[in-house]
């Protein structure tokens, strides 16, 4: 049977485009607001990530960091993102939903409770952003198992050699890391280049779908429309901010960036 | 778990760079692999270069001043009236502590590698102003991560910094000190590792800094043998080395040549951050139960929540004052080899005092930890005792504070 991640890459490539993902911080700005985020942005985004937060996260930009700081100040733990994520799937059977965090917060929660938790909330895949291969390789058996996505990450430093292990050890979705840099930075590799790299690693198995991410919004987006699947996540965290400061309103707003995102792709 | 006899500690790691089997490792952005692995590769063949280690021993020598004394305070063991205090003064290297070893090491290493840029987190300061002087001596440009608060409280050492050249680049989030300077130094290392070199301050993070951090400070013990041996002709029988833990570079590299002694020989005692009197906040993860995590890239004993939200840790020591600690200390400590202990601020200022009443000697809050601990344990042992003190950082930097707190001037 093909995962729930699988087939949201197949209807965006029926439609002849790539799919959108999203990233957004579970709690964030608080626990009720970022379920309603979630909820109405999955109407235009094909796969949803949701982030768990830590407070030394060593891989972020500022924008997500004020996200996950501004959650965790706002008092959400791992059972609410837990809480978030399972009722989101049960209002949205369909919709792909992946956690993404570090991993101390898994490690603490222990993994094998952590994914039983992943299993009962429905949640279709997991990132974990300092467990590289083949540090991963145990965890990412667990999740398997469990058939739970677990989503390796790919950067422009990775190896040809690693590359080749890291895409014989992958699930169905793979995260091509757009440049050197954390999250939310400026696009500072040209689209060519980057599409470039993206194709080396689709041409090794075409039946992964390979996303791009870091560094991607409104104006970068549609240059890079060739993959299979593209990921906005500080882009969105800043409008979550930005609304905040202007006392507007977080979930039009936010649906609204979503919504044109997707227009770009189309 | 068990300690290996003839093998150096930062080498006693499995495959995985893990201590122990559980402290440790490498737990890094993908991005970081490659530049990871790469140093890995270039130290691993370095320290095997006999030009290599020439090179690093002349700067050590010319440049750094080693080796360092190794003196008795005669004053402070007649006041005491128990075991002799001597102390191993490891603040007169050039810069006033041990963080030169590293930051040289690292300026060599970067240097090797043809890069031209080099960036490094900092607390007290003394990494910082140390990296930007070795930065400056081998012509690297130079940045400096470093806590707002820290940046505040340890003005002397920033002055240094920019002086040498260096741009200190102040770090607002989470809790504005050394936890923070780290996670925003690595994070610009995840965005330039193409051309710029990270040195890690202490012997924390991804395995690799761990291992280069200690064998630079190593040169510590390595001279204290010798020290030891022309004193007293032998290593003496009764020896307890004690060493304020932060990150734990200074304890690892005075202990270092110590570690496959007896413990009842050679004890080695490690004295973390305890905070303020009546604060629940601390920085000592060793001494106060904590379990293990992930921070910075590595496993070990870490001031956490149960969630695994990093704790906000508090001591009147920059240097000291880190939610982590080194996982070769975790395995110290899990082996039984070394004691940890805390001493709290105040505890601390007292032994400060005490210290420069009695001796011509002017140990920084972070050392202070240290004397502290000698303080209270050297009355109730007998004379044949010998206690050593690594007093690693000099003062001039704590001015601000002392002054503050002590009304010193």
């Amino acid at each position: 049977m093909s995962s729930l991640i699988n087939k949201a890459f197949q209807n965006a490539k029926n439609e002849n485009r790539p799919a959108l993902l999203t990233y957004t911080v579970a709690g964030d700005n608080n626990k009720k607001r970022s379920l309603e985020i979630l909820k109405s942005i999955s109407n235009y985004a094909d796969i949803c990530e949701l982030g768990f937060p830590h407070n030394t996260p060593i891989a972020d930009g500022g924008q997500i960091q004020t996200s996950a700081y501004r959650a965790i100040k706002n008092g959400i733990k791992i059972n609410d993102v837990f809480s978030i994520a399972k009722d989101f799937k049960s209002k949205k059977k369909n919709k792909p939903i992946i956690l993404m965090g570090y991993y101390n917060m898994i490690f603490q929660f222990n993994e094998n409770k952590f994914l039983e938790k992943c299993k009962k909330s429905k949640v279709d895949g997991l990132i974990v952003v300092d467990l590289p291969y083949p540090e991963n390789k145990s965890f990412a058996a667990k999740c398997k198992k469990k058939g739970i996505n677990f989503i390796q990450l790919v950067s422009p430093t990775t190896s040809e050699i690693r590359l080749k292990k890291i895409i014989k050890d992958s699930h169905d979705m793979i995260y091509y890391i757009s440049m050197l840099s954390t999250t939310g930075g400026i696009l500072k590799v040209s689209p060519k280049k980057i599409l470039e790299k993206y194709s080396k690693i689709k041409n090794q198995n075409k039946s992964k779908n390979v996303v791009i991410g870091f560094g991607i919004t409104e104006k970068t987006i549609k240059s890079l429309k060739k993959a299979d699947g593209l990921v906005v996540g500080s882009a969105i965290c800043k409008e979550i901010s930005n609304s905040i400061n202007k006392r507007q309103n977080t979930v039009t707003n936010v649906t609204n960036i979503v919504k044109r995102l997707k227009n770009k792709i189309k | 778990m068990k300690l290996k006899r003839g093998i150096p500690l930062i080498d006693q790691h499995d495959q995985h760079g893990f201590w122990g089997g559980k402290f440790g490792g490498s737990f890094i952005p993908e991005t970081l692999k490659k530049p990871v692995e790469d140093l890995t590769n270039e130290f691993k063949k370095l320290r095997k270069d006999k030009r290599f280690i020439k090179k690093r021993d002349h700067y050590f020598k010319n440049y750094i001043g080693a080796p360092t004394s190794f003196v008795k305070l005669d004053n402070l063991t007649n006041q005491l009236g128990g075991a002799q205090i001597w102390a191993k003064v490891v603040s007169e290297a050039n810069g006033g502590a041990h963080k030169i070893y590293n930051a040289t090491v690292h300026a060599l290493i970067c240097k090797a590698m043809g890069k031209k840029y080099i960036v490094g987190d900092t607390g007290a300061g003394y990494a910082g102003k140390m990296l930007s002087m070795a930065a400056k001596k081998f012509g690297l440009k130079c940045k400096i991560f470093m806590g707002a608060k820290d940046i505040k409280r340890q003005k002397p050492n920033c002055d240094a910094m920019r002086k040498n050249g260096a741009e200190i680049v102040p770090v607002y989030s989470g809790s504005q000190t050394l936890v923070d300077a780290v996670s925003e130094c690595m994070r610009y290392w995840v965005s330039n590792c193409d051309n710029t070199h990270m040195c890690v301050g202490s012997t924390v993070g991804p395995n690799i800094f761990v291992k280069i951090c200690g064998w630079s400070t190593a040169q510590i013990s390595r001279e204290l043998k010798v020290q030891l041996k022309s004193e007293f002709k032998k290593i003496p029988n009764k020896i307890k080395l004690i060493n304020c833990v932060g990150g734990g570079s200074s304890a690892y590299g005075f202990w270092s040549e110590f570690i496959d002694y007896d413990k009842k020989q050679i004890e080695l005692i490690g004295v973390e951050a305890g905070g303020p009197k009546n604060s629940k906040l601390h920085a000592a993860p060793l001494s106060r139960k904590t379990k293990i995590g992930i921070l910075h890239g590595a496993a070990s004993y870490v001031c956490q929540n149960k969630e695994g939200q990093i704790n906000e840790t508090e001591s009147i020591s920059a240097g000291l004052d880190y939610p982590g600690v080194s996982p070769m200390h975790c395995f110290l400590k899990d082996t039984k080899r070394a004691r940890y202990t805390y001493a709290t601020d105040e505890e601390a200022l007292n032994a400060h005092q005490m210290v420069t009443k009695f001796e011509n000697l002017n140990p920084s809050l972070e050392p202070s930890h240290a004397f502290a601990e000698a303080i209270k344990i050297a009355p109730k042992l007998s004379k044949d005792i010998i206690i050593i003190v690594n007093s690693c950082g000099d003062a001039k930097k704590d001015r601000d504070i002392l002054r503050e707190r002590l009304g010193k001037k």
